[in-house]
């Protein structure tokens, strides 16, 4: 290919060449609008965490509502100003907060936070490449996050307050400005910013995919790759498939909403007066929604499911348990997850048989999680295992994953669903397997690849004591809700103390509330050690966890390019550890199985 | 170690081009929110109270236009191949007025839509019509963005930076103008079976 004389080829090669002559950036073009794709993670990581933050906040505050319906919280009115009236919150505030808590830690946490980090991080450096695809693209993914973002924030301020109607924005009630307060130009907002990330989304996924296809570095064929880039791989494709949909259904949303169009509305009396919205049906955004909405689950634990597969591996010094059967099931997940979007409309009226086929391609998604649980726990069989931070995050992980997914079992059926949908059960459910699971893996991350990414180490003994806060406020935050759903809580109810069969659970809210509070303190610890460390923490080696993949033959503060030299070629699977025979317990990727003549197996042998 | 650090798209191990490679992702996530729309119009159809109407004359010849259009952007990416820079001009130049003139023909045929009072919100409205509006509008605004590609080609052809050693725009441009055309395609006889 002699066609460099093409302005958009040049980017592709730009990162290449950059190391043969250094031109200097000057600060906006490394730390701003940065191409290289080691900054943009750190710019989505920053995000992540500014708006982990915000979520949480509002978690906190509507717990508070919710432990103590009683209490008047005037001391609140500093930051809360008119949502705060004698100390009482506004009821509609309330539901804002609840929409814009699930908005906040779904999309621009656990999504762009969580993928556009470690995706951008870790994809060029454990495939072996200088950089991303389209260098361009991938910076304009986060400036239109960023703007996502910003949008969003400015919601949070408008007179209206922020969008209300939950965070599945269901029409007709998110549809009608005059329904609620947060129908209003809070809603307007939240189409437009969820428009933006959507874009941001799609940029950032091709780009993905283009990558792992198409710069792989010599040697590293598909089945050489670290499960952590297959599990990115394949929920790039999942974003890719799926938020297009979204995408449709919230411009029909915006239609309705702006232009007098009828897709979702039909039949509607409101305050006494009939809408002139005929043929519409609210149903038909319940699918759209749905089917971005059951595969964006899994985009928000894939990734955590291939960076714990990774972590224990490293740290139980260790092959990981069936390396192809995790790849498998990676891809059965992948692709159950289109069909079974209908298992969160089991209450919408919907065709018993047609539930039940949705039910039964639900529950089929217990197998290959149940593959995946089993590899976890045979990789650390017996394991030699070493409990760094990011190795107990990893294993809190697994037990998170365990105690939610038992309870999806549970919902997955329909007969079972219709008494438990809307409670405080599926709260519990989905908060255990994807919340608070989604965010022990992206500490993981956190942890396990800080070295990388500034040259320093966290501090282990903070790390241990986040861990075990968080760990322990997570299940006596989500454990007791189980109990308030099988008796019926409803969630989103501003308050439940004027019907006497909840009044007997006021204690059990406020034990809840207690553990959220202390829980959210909790990542406090973490806040301080990660900026701490960034400035203060020890300096890193090359390879602080004697791990075999890529990212660890890169110097301790990788320069644009990555490698100083030439790219390294690889000549072996990631998970050589404690190989028998070998010199030391593991064997990074980059060693021919020539140097190893000691420890090589008999298959092994035709390749020395 | 000079050779050496070029290693990655020489030998890209997919064969195909990174950006031809991203051009095919975007055209399938496109493809993904026309998916959307036509689904929801079946699953809406077969629910009643749907508005039954004529299909605007229009159409049939604006997908002539676009079908003509994407010949000529066959033509010019063929005349750049063989180095013929002059019919490569001409060829760009048709296929933009073409796609202008369809995006016009599109306009055209919205005001027949009005005329024969199908229209896209209001009391009036039905979702049989404006879900037909969404999907020539969509359709439209990435015709917009195809145009934009391909003026982009165009000032490079004046810049004698497409020929055949350098195919490589105007390859991924001839692509996304095919797509388009297709997906009017298969929009048209979509609305024509549908409808």
């Amino acid at each position: 290919m002699s066609s460099a004389d093409i302005s958009i080829h040049k980017d592709v090669h730009h990162a290449h060449d950059e190391h043969d002559h250094h031109h200097d950036q000057n600060f906006f073009e490394k730390y701003i609008f940065s191409q290289d794709h080691k900054v943009i993670g750190k710019q989505f990581l920053f995000m992540g965490i500014l708006w982990a933050f915000i979520g949480g906040f509002l978690s906190i505050l509507f717990r508070l509502q919710l432990g103590w319906p009683e209490a008047t919280f005037t001391f609140l009115e500093p930051i809360l100003g008119g949502w705060i009236e004698n100390g009482k919150l506004n009821p509609e505030f309330y539901l804002a907060m609840v929409t814009m808590h699930g908005t906040i830690m779904v999309f621009f946490v656990l999504t762009a936070g969580l993928s556009g980090t470690f995706f951008n991080f870790l994809i060029p450096l454990q495939i072996g490449a200088r950089d991303m695809a389209s260098g361009f693209m991938n910076m304009l993914s986060f400036w239109f996050f960023f703007l996502a973002s910003v949008i969003l924030f400015i919601s949070l301020f408008l007179d209206s307050g922020p969008a209300g109607g939950g965070w599945t924005v269901y029409p007709p009630l998110s549809a009608l400005p005059q329904a609620i307060e947060g129908s209003k130009s809070g809603m307007t907002l939240w189409l437009i910013a969820m428009a933006l990330f959507i874009v941001s989304q799609l940029l950032g996924g091709v780009n993905y995919i283009t990558t792992v296809i198409n710069l792989r570095t010599k040697g590293m064929s598909m089945t050489k790759m670290p499960l952590t880039i297959w599990s990115f791989f394949l929920t790039a494709i999942l974003g890719l498939l799926s938020f297009p949909v979204l995408f449709s259904a919230a411009l029909l949303l915006i239609f309705d909403r702006s232009f007098g169009t009828s897709f979702y509305l039909s039949d509607i009396y409101i305050a006494g007066e009939a809408l002139a919205n005929t043929g519409g049906s609210p149903i038909l955004f319940q699918h759209l929604f749905w089917f971005l909405g059951h595969p964006e689950v899994y985009i928000v634990i894939l990734p955590s499911f291939g960076m714990v597969s990774e972590v224990i591996s490293t740290n139980a010094r260790k092959p990981i348990f069936g390396y192809r059967a995790m790849i498998g099931s990676l891809l059965g997940i992948a692709l159950l997850s289109f069909v079974v979007w209908a298992h969160h409309m089991f209450v919408t009226g919907m065709n018993p048989f047609l539930g039940s086929v949705f039910m039964f391609l639900t529950l089929i998604i217990a197998v290959p999680s149940a593959v995946k649980v089993f590899n976890w726990l045979a990789t650390l069989w017996r394991g030699n295992i070493r409990f760094t931070a990011a190795m107990m995050f990893s294993i809190g992980f697994v037990s998170l994953f365990i105690a939610g997914g038992l309870t999806g079992i549970i919902l997955g059926n329909s007969s079972l669903d219709i008494h438990l949908h809307d409670t405080y059960f599926v709260i519990a459910h989905f908060h255990l397997v994807m919340g608070a699971a989604a965010f022990f893996g992206m500490f993981t991350g956190v942890y396990h690849w800080f070295p990388k990414m500034f040259g320093r180490m966290m501090d282990e003994k903070l790390g241990y004591i986040h861990f075990w806060l968080t760990f322990v406020a997570v299940y006596l935050v989500f454990m007791p809700m189980h109990y308030l759903g099988i008796a019926g809580f409803p969630r989103r109810y501003y308050s439940w103390t004027t019907f006497d069969s909840f009044s007997m659970f006021g204690d059990l809210n406020a034990f809840i509330s207690i553990a959220a509070i202390i829980g959210f303190g909790a990542q406090f610890i973490f806040l301080f050690n990660f900026i701490y460390s960034i400035f203060k923490g020890r300096r890193a080696s090359m390879n602080p966890w004697h791990s075999n993949t890529l990212e660890w033959t890169t110097p301790p503060l990788p320069g644009h390019g990555n490698w100083p030299g030439e790219i390294p070629a690889v000549y072996r699977w990631p998970y050589d550890y404690s190989k028998p025979g070998a010199a030391e317990d593991y064997i990074p990727q980059t060693v021919p199985f020539s140097e190893t003549q000691s420890s090589n197996l008999p298959h092994e042998k035709d390749l020395e | 170690m000079m050779v050496a650090n070029k290693l990655d798209e020489e030998n890209s191990p997919a064969g195909v081009h990174p950006l031809k490679f991203s051009l095919w992702l975007i055209i399938v996530s496109i493809f993904m929110m026309f998916a959307a729309f036509t689904s929801a119009y079946i699953v809406r159809r077969f629910e009643g109270n749907w508005l039954e109407f004529e299909l605007p004359a229009a159409f049939l010849i604006n997908t002539v236009i676009i079908l003509l259009s994407s010949a000529s952007m066959q033509l010019a990416h063929n005349a750049a191949n063989k180095n013929n820079l002059p019919m490569v001009k001409i060829m760009l130049l048709l296929t933009i007025g073409l796609g202008i003139a369809f995006l016009f023909g599109q306009l055209n045929a919205w005001g027949e839509l009005v005329n024969n009072k199908v229209f896209f919100g209001g009391s009036e409205s039905n979702p049989a019509g404006s879900f037909l509006y969404v999907l020539t509008g969509v359709h439209g605004f990435h015709l917009v963005t195809g145009l934009i590609f391909l003026l982009i080609v165009l000032v490079a052809s004046f810049r004698f930076k497409v020929h055949s050693k350098s195919m490589l725009q105007i390859h991924l441009c001839t692509i996304y103008w095919h797509f388009l055309g297709g997906l009017w395609l298969f929009l048209y006889i979509f609305l024509r079976i549908y409808n």
